[in-house]
């Protein structure tokens, strides 16, 4: 189901958590709310989802607006954080939990809760308490419970950021299996970019309660609307010249010889080796940005003509990589 | 194979003793930090818990005790207790008392449930909560014997209750049940010992993760089925360390149940006091050990139903 929010707003006080926001995802996306913490995406979350009362502005999953709607009317379903699942409880007592509150017959809420614990593997552990399950386990229970009731949407409040990096790279592609598989609307909290470009459709990028962006991952990459986007999404250095502020990949940039109009003398700071590429962070006159600069060289051109903190090169970038930022 | 693992095992012993050394005077601060408490219940609980027993099997008259083993005391205690139709003293006086424990732990359960409830769940600074507690131990800056005592100006056939109501033309005599009656040492009991149910009740729902509650209500739970489904199990092992409190507290007390009783109402507790009046110590000691067994099978009882490991 389609899910649209119109005018948003969240007020604690007299802070604006959440500033009268718009955004349309499409039915069967995966989007993301990305931005740092305290930018809005999880208040924003918990509005769509029913836990937080909404100050002004409507949310719309599918043809109606829900109003104050409670979560189970509205087809949404939501994945915690801590996961939250009852630690008194088994595995398939908890995923059947929701079935239980509504009057469904204990066979069938435990056939649904098997067949649901057997969608993300968990099928042979449906007698464990959560307190025996590993991290990757309970967040797979919270799935199969969040899952059960058939929701149209399924909202996830920073679903793998307990979770070791291993595991998170697993688990993002077990989430992205079984939103295809089952063709649901995902709406997916996350802080961490790398995981919004891996996920999703359609990335929501937040800061200070407003949108700054929102687009496929590509477009969000290519064309970042700001200088913010271009900073929190990384692999940009943002470059502010005399016509304006422009951002330019980290891996465009250029070293040494053939630098391209515009180049500028500037000293390396640090060298890191990453396997398959070489980032030099480095820091030239004019050229001032918090984050410092940085440029992204393949291993064998960097081999070619290596770099030691401290030595001075000529840096400039191609002219089409230079993107226009308007803030 | 045993080559190479011979001489690493001739090195263990040689280097966790020399771990040991310097480890030595630190083990030995955890023991002496448990000692006071560990020599404060020697001497006031084991001591005085084995001397009872031990006085239990002596034999006594009017006039002495004289050491020697007879289990004549606990024949007396259970004299006649085989007919049922015609329960014996004891019987007799262990339901009364049981019947106070249900009486005050279900008022108190009642009562301490809901409020701690409210401080865990609707107060939401730490200091409110505080102060709140203290709020519920002002009862307990007095003595209790005189606490007890000031209900009988309010509860007398003259006092506040009878008076009031009968400016008010609700009733025209006084009711009699009031004081020095079942009502009376149940309505203490429960002024009493509430507190002992709230905190540990409070203790257990403050851990609760509010998460779960906001996931109950996502899942469609309504307040109720959040309550009895969420709410209620997480909380079973501060109820049941409530009642432990309670029981132990009701079923060995003789205070409460001879002041607002108006010394007419039996209890255990009350038999072994008398029998300590007469001087009659291997009674009262023999009493005393069927008592501890009888509450201490209710407890293991207890622990059985509910794991309060996970609570400690």
């Amino acid at each position: 189901m389609n899910v649209e929010v119109i005018q948003l707003t969240k007020r604690y006080g007299s802070t604006l958590a959440v500033d009268a926001i718009d955004l349309k995802i499409p039915s069967g996306a995966y989007c993301c709310l990305l931005g740092p913490s305290g930018c809005g995406k999880t208040t924003t979350l918990r509005m769509i989802g029913g836990h937080e009362a909404v100050s002004s502005g409507a949310v719309v999953i599918g043809p109606r607006a829900v109003g104050d709607a409670p979560p189970s009317e509205r087809g949404t379903a939501m994945m915690f954080q801590s996961y939250a699942l009852f630690p008194h409880l088994t595995c398939r007592d908890n995923v059947a939990f929701s079935l239980r509150m509504r009057g469904v017959a204990k066979a069938e809420r435990r056939t649904k809760a098997d067949a649901m614990l057997d969608l993300v593997q968990m099928g042979h552990l449906a007698d464990r308490l959560p307190a025996q399950l590993s991290g990757g386990q309970q967040q797979r229970v919270a799935l199969a419970r969040a899952l059960v009731t058939g929701p149209k949407v399924l909202l996830l409040d920073e679903p793998l950021s307990a979770l070791d990096p291993f595991l998170r790279v697993r688990m993002r592609v077990e989430l992205k299996r079984i939103q295809a598989e089952l063709g649901l609307t995902f709406i997916h909290v996350t802080h961490s970019q790398e995981e919004a470009m891996a996920l999703s459709d359609l990335v929501v990028v937040m800061n200070g309660g407003k949108i700054e962006q929102a687009g496929d991952p590509r477009t969000v990459f290519e064309r970042p609307a700001s200088a913010f986007v271009a900073r929190f999404i990384g692999g940009h250095n943002v470059i502010a010249l005399p016509e304006g502020k422009v951002a330019v990949r980290a891996d465009r940039m250029r070293l040494g010889a053939d630098p391209g109009a515009g180049a500028v003398q500037a000293r390396v700071l640090a060298v890191e080796y990453q396997g398959a590429s070489v980032q030099v962070a480095l820091e030239a006159d004019g050229m001032t940005e918090p984050g410092g600069l940085s440029a992204v060289l393949d291993d064998a051109t960097f081999a070619g003509r290596p770099l030691a903190p401290g030595d001075r090169v000529a840096l400039g970038w191609d002219p089409d990589a230079a993107h226009r930022l308007d803030a | 194979m045993s080559d190479v693992a011979l001489p690493a095992l001739a090195d263990a012993p040689a280097k966790t003793e020399q771990t040991e050394t310097p480890a030595r005077p630190r083990r030995r601060l955890p023991y002496l930090q448990a000692a006071p408490m560990a020599l404060v219940f020697v001497v006031f609980l084991a001591i005085p818990l084995l001397l009872t027993l031990m006085v239990s099997f002596w034999e006594y008259n009017e006039y002495e005790i004289i050491p020697a083993f007879t289990l004549q005391n606990y024949r007396d205690v259970f004299e006649g207790c085989g007919n049922l139709a015609d329960p014996c003293t004891t019987v007799r006086t262990y339901l009364s008392t049981l019947k106070f424990c249900a009486l005050t732990l279900a008022f108190t359960l009642m009562v301490g449930f809901p409020v701690a409830y409210f401080l865990a769940f609707h107060v939401r600074s730490r200091a409110v909560q505080m102060a709140l507690f203290l709020l519920c131990t002002i009862p307990f800056w007095t003595s209790n014997v005189i606490r007890m005592i000031s209900w009988i100006p309010l509860l007398g056939r003259n006092g506040l209750v009878n008076d009031t109501l009968r400016s008010l033309g609700v009733i025209e005599r006084p009711i009699e049940g009031l004081l020095y009656s079942d009502f009376s040492v149940t309505l203490a009991f429960v002024h009493l010992y509430t507190v002992f149910m709230i905190v540990p009740i409070f203790n257990s729902m403050a851990r609760i993760d509010r998460s779960l509650i906001e996931a109950a209500y996502d899942a469609g739970a309504t307040g109720w089925q959040t309550l009895w489904s969420v709410v209620v199990p997480l909380c079973k092992p501060g109820i049941a360390i409530g009642t432990i409190f309670v029981l132990t507290l009701v079923m060995g007390d003789f205070v409460t149940v001879g002041v607002m009783g108006g010394q007419q109402i039996a209890s255990v507790g009350k038999v072994i006091q008398v029998q300590m009046s007469y001087l009659q110590f291997p009674a009262a000691a023999a009493n005393a050990v069927v008592l501890l067994a009888a509450v201490l099978m209710m407890i293991l009882g207890l622990t059985r139903v509910i794991d309060l490991r996970k609570e400690l």
